[in-house]
């Protein structure tokens, strides 16, 4: 059974989101995801500054099965990718939620994570 | 849609969390935990795969030898009793049937294993070839189940189970014993470049003697293995995938197989002709392996460049050596080119090809 933390919101693409306390917001990929990618071997990552529409790719996430899109579920400004994961992509299957984490976004609209799925809704979605 | 095939195992596999994929119309475990620590516990300890998939079919009477002679491409006159062979089956174009092990039980006796997702194609190939020979083939594949144990610690764990002096079998050779009471052929071979046994046993016994065996690699640490870190395994070893490196349109001389297809092994065999005039003349393309110092998974029928941007190959396999932590792989290039700077373009990126001489990794093979 796939993990769905309650505090967090969800795109459909199966992205998560966390608004910080600063109003950025955290971005990774859900548990369900990296389940079913198998071992991540390779993370990548947009630049600090690049902006992304909502929906947009912002970057690939690669396992010894395929490589996949990474989609911004809400639009903003990249104010930091996780250095971590360039050595040890793996980090994401460990921990999709915690150390695992992608990028940090300024949104655009400060209120946009609102309209993305809750926990519910994303693991009825998963069923 | 067809309903895939189980091997007596498949339960096994579910119960302790495999990942079950279809591989070749087989419901096979890709994964129990991750890929990459599965390919790692082999190298290090042991890892205990399933094959049960692949075929075997028996080979009998008194024209066998010659008739297996005249069907493959290296000597069967160099086996006896006990000893084991890897051969190409070559069509008479020098396209490759399929790659094989050849078991020698007695003098008219052999034994063959075959790819499972060729199986079906084998047997009919060889029945039709075997017309004229005075020999008698039989399909043993579905009563017959195969446990691979394979990694440093296999000997040992195995030891633990057989009245078989292990010592006393050697590299490519075999013998009949019983492993945990059960009747079983042990094979010094494998598909990891570590040392260990391949096991031919009854369909019936497979799910006793596969937790006869982990329960005695438990404390020299054998996992469980896919089909997923037996392809990363058998790549980081550099041994040809039926499918990948060897196929209809690459035959073995292109694969760098040239040791295995004996153009002087005195009498004709299938593709004999057309092996010896493209070793005459070379082979216009070749399998290169190759590693990138770049974490980028170079995925098979991607493109391989030339300097000045020409298409002069394709990728044939690739993935993330677990041991060396870079993409590793295998590619089919014009032979002109295969001595120049290549390339493949990975998502608007150009990933440079550092060609190298399998193995990848130091093995431990005997």
């Amino acid at each position: 059974m796939s993990s769905v933390p309650a505090d967090l919101r969800y795109a459909k693409s199966h992205e998560w989101v966390r608004t910080e306390a600063d109003g950025t917001v955290t971005i990774g990929i859900t548990d369900y995801a990296q389940n079913s990618l198998g071992d991540i071997t390779y993370v990548q990552s947009p630049k600090v500054g690049a902006v992304l529409a909502a929906g947009a790719v912002f970057g690939v996430v690669e396992s010894v099965k395929a490589a996949s899109d990474l989609y911004a579920p809400v639009a903003g400004t990249v104010v930091a990718i996780n250095p971590a994961l360039d050595g040890a992509p793996e980090t994401v299957n460990r921990e999709p939620y915690g150390a695992g984490w992608m990028l940090r976004l300024k949104p655009s609209e400060p209120a946009a994570a609102g309209a993305l799925l809750d926990a519910a809704a994303y693991g009825a979605l998963l069923g | 849609m067809t309903q895939l095939q189980r091997t007596p195992l498949r339960d096994f596999h579910a119960a302790r969390g495999a990942r079950l994929v279809d591989f070749a119309g087989w419901e096979m475990p890709v994964q129990y935990r991750s890929i990459l620590e599965e390919h790692r516990a082999v190298r290090r300890a042991a890892g205990l795969f399933d094959v049960s998939h692949m075929g075997e079919f028996d080979v009998r009477g008194p024209g066998a030898a010659a008739f297996l002679n005249r069907l493959v491409t290296n000597d069967v006159a160099r086996l006896f009793p006990g000893r084991v062979l890897y051969s190409p089956m070559c069509y008479p174009d020098g396209g490759v049937v399929d790659d094989l092990l050849v078991y020698q039980r007695a003098a008219d006796d052999f034994f063959l294993c075959v790819n499972a997702g060729n199986l079906a194609r084998d047997l009919e190939w060889i029945r039709t070839q075997a017309a004229g020979h005075d020999v008698t083939v039989s399909d043993r594949s579905a009563e017959t189940a195969l446990l691979a144990l394979q990694g440093p610690c296999a000997v040992a764990i195995l030891q633990g189970l057989t009245a078989t002096n292990l010592a006393g079998i050697g590299y490519y050779h075999f013998a009949t014993g019983e492993v945990a009471g059960m009747p079983c052929v042990l094979s010094r071979t494998g598909y990891t470049g570590e040392d260990g046994f391949e096991l031919y046993h009854a369909a019936g016994h497979a799910v006793r003697l596969a937790e006869a065996l982990l329960a005695a690699g438990a404390s020299h640490g054998l996992e469980l293995a896919g089909l997923g870190a037996r392809d990363s395994l058998r790549l980081e070893a550099g041994y040809p995938l039926y499918g990948h490196e060897l196929s209809p349109t690459i035959s073995p001389l292109a694969a760098g197989l040239g040791w295995t297809v004996k153009l002087d092994k005195g009498g004709d065999f299938l593709g004999r002709d057309a092996l010896a005039a493209e070793k005459r003349g070379g082979s216009p393309r070749r399998v290169v392996y190759f590693r990138t110092g770049d974490r980028r998974i170079l995925r098979p029928e991607s493109p391989v460049r030339n300097a000045s941007g020409a298409v002069v190959g394709q990728v044939l396999s690739g993935t993330l050596s677990p041991i060396l932590q870079e993409a590793i792989g295998s590619a089919l290039v014009e032979t002109a080119a295969a001595t120049a700077s290549l390339m493949v373009d990975v998502r608007g990126a150009a990933v440079a090809l550092q060609l190298v001489r399998p193995p990848f990794v130091p093995l431990g093979r005997v």
